[in-house]
């Protein structure tokens, strides 16, 4: 537009001249002002994650130095408050990844299969019930969910599988449970975007309905599958209020399933309210191990949606 | 029908999938109607007057303050990531060349906000607002953590809102005249407001239901507070009640007020986000 009004000016002199002299109206002022003012909205979020990263590690990196690295990570005794105090994190590392399996083995084949059936097997009449159920998953608090895990699930889990309820079993269900919408979701529309002849032609070849859905256009999808999995497990990993509420939060190394145990979010969420000294930055430093895993699953995530594009 | 069950006969992996594809999506949907069940069930018999007293005590707890106090916490989260979070998307969709550095860091950096964990917020907001800052305790700590926390939600949906908006609608209005801060305002952002008011509403849900990133950042104590006060919102003193088992049935009937609440949230997001993608398919 601009090189459109220049030629059209050139014949005109007057115009010429004005448009070569600098002039700061009101107008030109207040658009250079106000693209400003959006350029640093926008990098808020930058600046945002930048102070996050500068303070947990800043803080937290010091305490891990102070009590040791192979210390912390690996030691298996957590007892923060006794007179020779011990600060192994080791059991909320297992806790945490134990929790996260078991969310994953019940979630992700249930949530894959559902964005399956929403994607190639349901009819329009019952999209309109299934996907806002899904989408309403989503948005129930975590809370919600804890309680409901306290109240209904560990009594059945009490007396179907013995132990006193609040178990690796138990979290893994309620979290197998919050990461359906997350699975659903991305897969769904990672399977919504295999373009149509993939699945045509492989009909026309003779194979079934499922046969074609299986074998042609969910591998196609497999990148955005990959990504969905991710994500789930970010969300299990990082999920701290519900677990808090039904692992039974012990921390030791568990024996069976049945065991309770105590993740790194449940570990911070318990203790954080009255640590002090070491004990406070032994939780700054739990709390630096889970958000390097959270931002290497980032990373992950990340170059999985980049191979895809 | 007939010619269906022959294939099935001829390929029973087939049938074995198609069961396992409608088994995987009623269970899906069957949990959600038992968990949004039970928790009514549970709960309703006990929401009573009594629940939304002005004074909450040990003994008769009352959840108003609560409640109040996540509103304040709703209305000064919005307040600060609300203009925030929709300047970005404008810079982002009306102003960056295509392909620009600051778009794709910009996209990194909300992708990573997103990814965060609440507990990790929580403990941010505690050493910046409450030890750094020094704000303590207090509503405006929690507020402001929770506005890092929906900045990125805020972002995401104004962005795809602002990229729905015809083209056609900004060349008419430079046609007119009009330069690109009058376009912005008055063409763009009104078309696509029904898609960004969509994404402010999944914000307030998410603050709402949030609890990790409070207890640290806005305290546990049920009270009306000031913004300098510290005090609970309403998933907090379900957790506290739930914690203390003292009081399970005030912390079945909040989990009522709180899963009522959501869920109309959601559905106003969904219903208000589907009339844009409807006016926007007549044009």
């Amino acid at each position: 537009m601009k090189n459109a009004a220049e030629t059209l000016s050139t014949p005109l002199p007057l115009a010429a001249d004005r448009s070569r002299k600098p002039h700061f109206s009101v107008r030109t002022f207040r658009e250079y002002f106000m693209q400003g003012v959006f350029l640093l909205s926008a990098c808020i979020s930058i600046l945002c994650v930048a102070v996050i990263c500068f303070y947990m590690f800043a803080k937290g990196c010091p305490a891990i130095a102070k009590i040791g690295v192979f210390e912390f990570l690996t030691g298996t005794d957590w007892f923060p408050t006794n007179t020779v105090a011990s600060y192994g994190i080791f059991p909320m590392i297992v806790g945490s990844i134990y929790v996260t399996a078991g969310a994953i083995i019940i979630g992700v084949p249930t949530g894959l299969l559902t964005a399956v059936f929403l994607s190639k097997f349901c009819p329009k009449k019952l999209y309109k019930i299934v996907l806002p159920a899904v989408n309403l998953l989503a948005g129930i608090p975590s809370i919600v969910y804890g309680f409901f895990g306290l109240v209904v699930v560990v009594p059945i889990v009490r007396s179907l599988f013995g132990g006193n309820g609040n178990s690796i079993i138990t979290a893994s269900f309620i979290l197998g449970i919050m990461i359906l919408p997350t699975v659903i979701g991305m897969s769904e529309s990672s399977l919504n975007a295999v373009p149509k002849e993939y699945y045509e032609g492989s009909l026309a070849l003779g194979a079934t309905h499922e046969r074609s859905v299986m074998r042609v256009v969910f591998p196609a999808a497999k990148s955005g599958i990959c990504a969905a999995i991710v994500l789930a497990v970010g969300r299990a990993v990082g999920e701290t209020m519900a677990v808090v509420m039904i692992a039974g939060n012990q921390a030791r190394l568990p024996d069976s399933l049945t065991d309770g145990v105590r993740t790194l979010t449940a570990n911070i969420v318990l203790e954080m309210g009255y640590a002090s000294g070491l004990h406070y930055d032994a939780l700054l430093g739990t709390g630096v191990v889970l958000f390097v895993f959270i931002l290497l699953l980032n990373v992950l995530l990340s170059v999985i949606t980049r191979k895809s594009h | 029908m007939e010619q269906q069950l022959k294939t099935y006969k001829a390929h029973p992996l087939s049938l074995v999938l198609k069961i396992l594809v409608w088994a995987a999506a009623a269970l899906t949907v069957a949990v959600f109607l038992i968990l949004v069940g039970y928790i009514l069930v549970r709960g309703v018999p006990y929401l009573s007057t009594g629940l939304f007293k002005t004074t909450s005590t040990v003994d008769e707890v009352s959840v108003l303050p609560s409640i109040v106090n996540t509103l304040k916490m709703v209305g000064i989260a919005l307040l600060v990531a609300g203009p925030l979070g929709i300047f970005s998307a404008i810079y982002l969709v009306e102003y960056a060349k295509k392909g620009s550095k600051v778009v794709k860091v910009v996209g990194l950096a909300t992708q990573t906000l997103s990814g965060i964990p609440s507990i990790i917020y929580g403990i941010f907001g505690s050493m910046f607002f409450v030890t750094t800052l020094a704000w303590r305790l207090s509503i405006l700590s929690g507020a402001f953590t929770l506005a890092i926390m929906i900045l990125p939600i805020i972002i995401t949906s104004s962005e795809e809102a602002l990229k729905s908006v015809s083209d056609s609608f900004r060349e008419g209005s430079f046609g007119l005249g009009a330069g690109k801060l009058r376009t912005v305002f008055v063409v763009v952002l009104p078309s696509a407001i029904s898609g960004i008011l969509s994404g402010i509403i999944l914000a307030i849900g998410r603050i709402v239901g949030e609890t990790a990133a409070l207890i640290f950042t806005a305290g546990t104590i049920t009270k009306f507070a000031g913004l300098s006060d510290s005090g609970s919102t309403l998933a907090v003193q379900m957790y506290n009640l739930s914690n203390e088992g003292l009081h399970m049935n005030e912390a079945s009937a909040s989990a009522v007020v709180l899963l009522v609440t959501v869920i109309l949230l959601n559905s106003l997001a969904s219903f208000v986000g589907n009339r844009i993608k409807k006016s926007s398919g007549e044009q």
